[in-house]
């Protein structure tokens, strides 16, 4: 197997506050090998933006401290003076922030904000940038791009404002593109239109992705490998179909659950997972999961172990047996 | 844009146009007052008060006082002081405009220099012994009354420390016009601008920081940093850029103001015979004339100002433009 693109080694993140540390984000790995997706799902508060902001060094480092190891293309980065990290941002690795409505500065034309990012990594002329800047749109898929470039965010809708963020978060060709969450402030349709527009920069420029998100049905149609979070932690991971035809953690069969069939009568209620994750600093010993989990044994007030094949692990107790009982019964009661 | 301009004038010609009624109606039309006499001043000769009452027209309709106001204070300029034995009232005006104008706009240039240097600077090193250090000397700044400050500086610079080499170049009290020497007009006035700056720069700076820091928790500043821009890019292209609208707005009330007359402590302090002082003399003699044309002359450049600084709202943030 080759060497992994990016590759996070035991991530965490924790905050001063005024009542000590907290701990966000623990114990996070994952990889991400050239061209792959992978997803990262949980719901929210889990510490997916955080976990992926704070591998581009994007939180506040007067208040977070990140430990762990994350390399990228055999380069350590958690440990890399800000200037090769301010160099490696938006040429190597771009981030696709959350909301479309405020990613922009709403100062600046479209196209002075892609341009801008253009000329922070290449010598080119100020024309030259605002020129590959249209080309942008025009790729990802805006009409009059020329004149779009010109406009400013508020006079953008929410569709054409993520257009314009993917298309400067691509302007330098990133090996790696971070999206957190680029359809969920868009309508189905448009959201639809994004996916694919994700997609085909993978197969355009060959960028891997890794997407987040807490929407499975998103997962199911891009993902190649699927990440788990809950509570900071991630609970299963492993290749997109597996996941989706033998999930192992119970947190994950809810997610599972949430998504709408596409075929035969819809039901008249999606399930959904019944209670509240907990709040950061405030979760459970042993299992975090356990106190909304339909399969909760005594043991699990105890640390889970990490279970499952190297490929594809969680972190649950239940036993091979155990989870076959269980799974069927909570399927029934949802 | 030409149109907004337009707009933007008439609106100023008409706000100009209610305070003049404004004014006019509550220095001559107040019941149960003889503003002849009150234009006269204290102890005047009944046969003054008389020729007032023809000259003003107080014994015809409001409306014809008011043109004939009018056109005394723009047209014939002629508006006379009793107080100070029949002397023009406008050529005083327009004397003391250069002295109180060179005096703000310096004073208005060093502020937002420095204002922006060390609202930035603390804004940058947020939370470091430098930002609290400079927001202490920022709050000093502000607490400092202006008249205390321009004495001491006077002391030190006029008398006590006047022969060592730190500040014998200083000149005596008073304003230097700049058309006769343009070396001593910025000698004599580097003091007031200093002395009359150093509130507001506290105050701007103060006020930069917080929003600059408040602009720094957008989601934009994270792209932009995500987009490998440098710190220092991010800072002034960014966060600086977008929290210009409230720095700008202040900005524009306070110069109205000060080159209205608010610079008053400043000008007496440092013997500037400005529109400040002028007004403030003739409230102390009750000189109706003066304080009419210097109230219109106020109200003018307070609203001129705000003008201007809604045409740069425009310029400044797209999303103003209509
Ligand atoms: N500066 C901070 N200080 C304290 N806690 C923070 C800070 N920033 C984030 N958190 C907490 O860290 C947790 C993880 O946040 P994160 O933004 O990564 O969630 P998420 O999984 O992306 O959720 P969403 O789906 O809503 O975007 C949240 O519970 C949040 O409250
Ligand atoms: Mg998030």
């Amino acid at each position: 197997m080759t060497e992994p693109l990016l590759d996070i080694r035991n991530l965490s993140v924790s905050f001063a506050t005024e009542s000590g540390p907290v701990t966000a984000v623990q114990d996070v790995s994952l990889s991400v090998a050239q061209g792959e997706i992978v997803s990262v799902v949980g719901e929210s508060g889990s510490g997916k933006s955080l976990s992926l902001l704070s591998v581009l060094g994007l939180h506040d480092p007067r208040n977070t401290t990140v430990g762990g190891t994350v390399t990228f293309r055999g380069q350590s980065l958690l440990d890399l003076p800000p200037k090769q990290m301010r160099h490696l941002r938006g040429r190597d690795i771009a981030f696709i922030s959350q909301d479309p409505m405020t990613a922009l500065t709403p100062v600046y034309s479209i196209g002075d904000q892609i341009a801008e990012q253009i000329r922070a990594h290449e010598r080119i002329t100020a024309w030259a940038a605002q020129a590959r800047a249209v080309q942008l749109l025009a790729d990802v898929g805006i009409f009059a791009p020329a004149d779009t470039a010109k406009r400013y965010p508020h006079q953008l809708s929410g569709g054409m404002r993520q257009r314009a963020v993917i298309a400067m978060a691509v302007s330098c060709n990133p090996a790696l593109l971070i999206a957190d969450e680029p359809t969920t402030a868009l309508d189905t349709t448009v959201q639809a239109q994004v996916l694919d527009l994700l997609r085909k920069l993978r197969t355009d420029y060959g960028s891997a992705i890794v997407l987040i998100t807490h929407d499975m049905g998103v997962v199911a149609e891009m993902a190649d490998k699927v990440v788990v979070m809950y509570a900071g932690r991630v609970v299963e991971s492993g290749p997109a179909a597996e996941v989706f035809t033998n999930p192992l953690h119970p947190y994950t069969w809810g997610l599972l659950g949430s998504i709408p069939p596409l075929t035969g009568t819809r039901p008249r209620r999606l399930p959904s997972i019944p209670g509240a994750p907990p709040m950061v600093g405030r979760v459970p010993a042993g299992c975090a999961f356990a106190p909304r989990c339909p399969a909760r044994l005594g043991v699990c007030s105890t640390e889970p172990p990490r279970i499952g094949t190297p490929g594809h692990t969680a972190l649950c107790h239940l036993t091979d047996s155990q989870r076959a009982t269980a799974r069927p019964t909570t399927l029934e009661s949802a | 844009m030409i149109a907004t301009i337009l707009n933007r004038l008439i609106q100023m010609a008409f706000v100009m146009f209610g305070i003049s009624v404004l004014v006019f109606l509550i220095f001559f039309a107040t019941p149960g007052s003889d503003p002849a006499a009150r234009i006269a001043g204290r102890n005047a000769a009944p046969e003054t008060v008389a020729q007032i009452r023809h000259d003003f027209g107080f014994d015809r309709p409001l409306p014809v006082q008011y043109a004939l106001l009018m056109k005394r204070l723009f047209i014939t300029r002629d508006l006379t002081s009793f107080v100070n034995r029949g002397q023009q009232v406008i050529p005083q005006v327009i004397d003391a405009v250069p002295a109180t104008l060179s005096l703000v706009t310096g004073a208005a240039i060093l502020w937002v220099l420095g204002g922006i240097g060390v609202g930035l600077a603390a804004a940058a090193m947020r939370d470091t012994w430098v930002d609290r250090s400079l927001m202490i000397l920022a709050l000093i700044g502000i607490s400092m009354p202006v008249f205390w400050l321009g004495e001491v500086m006077n002391l030190l610079s006029q008398s006590r420390f006047h022969d060592t080499w730190l500040f014998s170049w200083v000149p005596g009290l008073g304003y230097v016009p700049l058309t006769e020497d343009p070396a001593g007009w910025a000698k004599a006035l580097v003091i007031p601008w200093l002395t009359l700056a150093v509130l507001y720069i506290g105050i701007y700076a103060r006020i930069l920081r917080a929003n600059v820091i408040e602009a720094y928790s957008e989601d934009f500043i994270r792209t932009a940093r995500a987009k490998g821009l440098s710190e220092r890019r991010v800072l002034i292209r960014h966060a600086f850029r977008t929290s210009l609208l409230p720095f700008v707005t202040m900005f524009g009330l306070d110069f109205g103001a000060l080159v209205g007359g608010a610079a008053l402590l400043t000008e007496v302090v440092f013997g500037i015979n400005g529109v400040g002082r002028l007004t403030f003399q003739a409230l102390q003699n009750l000189d109706l004339p003066v304080i009419l044309a210097t109230v219109m002359y106020a109200s003018f450049f307070v609203v001129a100002a705000n003008a201007i600084v809604d045409l740069l709202y425009a310029a400044i943030d797209p999303r103003m433009r209509t």
